[in-house]
């Protein structure tokens, strides 16, 4: 009885479009981005307009991941328990505690963890470091647009961090945590991989039909 | 052109006060289109601007601090020699320790006699920077510190304005690890009427433009945040460089000489920091308009930048070095160690998974 199996409708479809709009765009920014800080491929005639359109689908889907970003703080707000912004928080010595038994679980040298319907404590940690580095990337890349920009909208969005750091200062963070970014995709996929396996939970499927399925023990 | 003339008596007036200053009609109407060109005011201006250039005599003191003088030779060789000779002319410069006739005791007498003569009514310019350290010793003339020399000159002065980027925000002199502790006029002094023109060297058009608004309006001109005029730092050097279509297309050059660089394509690649740089270059350029550095072939290096020799380097490099990773270390080096090392860890992981005693499970 306690290994049966209740499946828990854990991502609402907000939450899973907008991890989509975020992988789809983030792949077109990385790709455009990393050609606008060191173009790979050379025109071979003036007639082409190669750096003009690797700006305009990088802005394009910067735009884009704007939206992703407001729409899934919307549903931090406004959606179900495991979408709250309140699993980015773990916080409370109890979280804590839990949080530590997750990196134990993880290094392989704890008890088997616990199924969760949602985050864990550590991951919702991880997706508070996600946000913060989104944020920065939305605003420093509105700062380096605004520069050829006029009007306070672009000192709203992202001008006022010039008086914060240097413009190259603010590339080079832009570059860098590009990289930050990959990282984490990569523990991101190979953990979703490591719990699906491991606690059979559904969980790589989750993100595509938005349902987990947990014990009644761990549930309990 | 003179019996050609259907103007008002008064601009007739205006010109016959000029042919005795020796210059004619032509230049001078050259003159003050240049200026009004610069300040991106409309040619309606042009006879108001002659009218008030030709009415008033600014006086005019000239400081050199911790500098090389390089604003002042680029200031001795103004758009064209005639119009050097208005800009001597036309303003009173009355004091400049490399161009002036007194030396010693005379020479600072003229600097006293201007500060207390023409309290509040006269220009200082300042060119280098101002070092703080230790009572301000580093810098020393006629036995005062620049900083005494400062606070007294700019401090009574109608308006200050800081020529090149030393005395608008240290420059070269407050790179780091900046010993002398140099900082620009504006935190050596502070609270004081002034316009930054920063540059290495400014342009001298943007200085005379600078003088020219304020006789024409009596008022300086709009500035920004950082006390630069709009018409001369409003606007990227990127967006109006006349190699922006190379940019665009993918043309870059890729090492020196090479094809793209005799074709004159975009010198992105070669670290060029037009990106970065805000100054009217491309428009204005330099020595009569002739050339300014992206046409002559090299990158932009942010010259008018705060801070721009710690902030704006390495010079060829896209991107500044990571901090902490040692001089050869670029960001994307760093980058791919950080993506390389977690794909590691992350291998590491899955063998120490496979390899270590299965837990019993319930």
């Amino acid at each position: 009885m306690a290994n049966e199996r209740i499946r828990v409708y854990a991502w609402e479809v907000p939450v899973r479009l907008t991890h989509w709009i975020n992988f789809l765009s983030i792949l077109t920014l990385s790709v455009t981005g990393y050609y606008i800080g060191d173009p790979f491929i050379h025109a071979t005639s003036g007639r082409q307009y190669i750096m003009g359109w690797m700006r305009f689908i990088h802005f394009v889907a910067a735009y884009a991941f704007l939206m992703s970003i407001i729409i899934r703080l919307y549903w931090s707000v406004a959606g179900n328990t495991y979408a709250s912004f309140r699993n980015w928080f773990p916080f409370s010595p109890k979280r804590l505690q839990a949080m530590r038994n997750d990196i134990k679980c993880y290094l392989l040298i704890g008890d088997k963890s616990k199924c969760h319907p949602g985050h864990t404590q550590l991951g919702g940690l991880t997706y508070l470091i996600m946000m913060i580095i989104f944020l920065f990337m939305i605003f420093s890349g509105f700062a380096m647009y605004s520069v050829s920009k006029s009007g306070a909208i672009w000192t709203i969005l992202g001008g006022w961090l010039l008086n914060v750091m240097s413009l190259q200062t603010l590339r080079l963070w832009h570059h860098l945590l590009m990289y930050v970014i990959f990282s984490f995709a990569m523990v991101h996929v190979y953990i979703s991989t490591f719990s699906d396996v491991k606690e059979k939970s559904g969980m790589m499927g989750s993100i595509f039909t938005g349902y987990k399925y947990v014990t009644h023990r761990d549930w309990d | 052109m003179k019996s050609n003339s259907s103007g008002s008596p008064d601009k007739n007036k205006v010109f016959d006060a000029l042919e005795n200053k020796g210059v004619s009609r032509r230049d001078f109407i050259k003159f003050c289109s240049a200026m009004a060109a610069t300040l991106a005011l409309p040619a309606s201006f042009i006879p108001k601007i002659a009218e008030a250039v030709v009415a008033q005599k600014p006086y005019l003191v000239w400081l050199e601090f911790s500098d090389c003088a390089g604003d002042t030779e680029s200031t001795l060789r103004a758009t064209n020699p005639t119009i050097g000779d208005i800009v001597l002319d036309v303003f009173s410069l009355e004091y400049h320790e490399t161009i002036m006739a007194p030396s010693g005791k005379n020479a600072e007498k003229s600097l006293q006699d201007v500060v207390t003569n023409h309290k509040g009514k006269y220009f200082a310019i300042v060119e280098g920077a101002i070092p703080m350290a230790d009572n301000g010793i580093y810098c020393c003339v006629g036995g005062r510190s620049a900083l005494d020399i400062a606070r007294e000159v700019c401090g009574n002065a109608a308006a200050t304005i800081a020529v090149g980027s030393c005395s608008s925000w240290g420059g070269i002199a407050s790179a780091k690890p900046n010993p002398t502790g140099a900082v620009g006029v504006e935190k050596a002094v502070p609270g004081i009427p002034l316009v930054n023109l920063p540059g290495c060297p400014m342009n001298v058009e943007n200085l005379t433009a600078t003088i020219v608004h304020y006789l024409t309006f009596g008022s300086l001109p709009v500035l920004d945040n950082r006390k630069r005029p709009l018409f001369a730092h409003g606007k990227r050097i990127h967006d109006n460089c006349e190699r922006r279509g190379h940019f665009d297309a993918g043309q870059f050059v890729q090492q020196w000489g090479d094809e793209g660089h005799r074709q004159g394509w975009c010198l992105y690649e070669m670290g060029c920091k037009g990106p970065e740089a805000f100054f009217n270059c491309p428009s204005v350029k330099y020595n009569e308009g002739t050339s300014w550095p992206i046409q002559g072939g090299h990158g932009c290096i942010a010259c008018a930048a705060d801070n721009n020799w710690d902030t704006m380097t390495p010079i060829y490099k896209r991107l500044p070095k990571v901090p902490g990773f040692g001089v050869e270390s670029t960001a994307d080096k760093v980058g791919v160690g950080l993506a390389a090392a977690t794909a590691a860890g992350l291998v590491l992981h899955g063998i120490g998974r496979a390899i270590s005693p299965k837990k019993k499970e319930e």
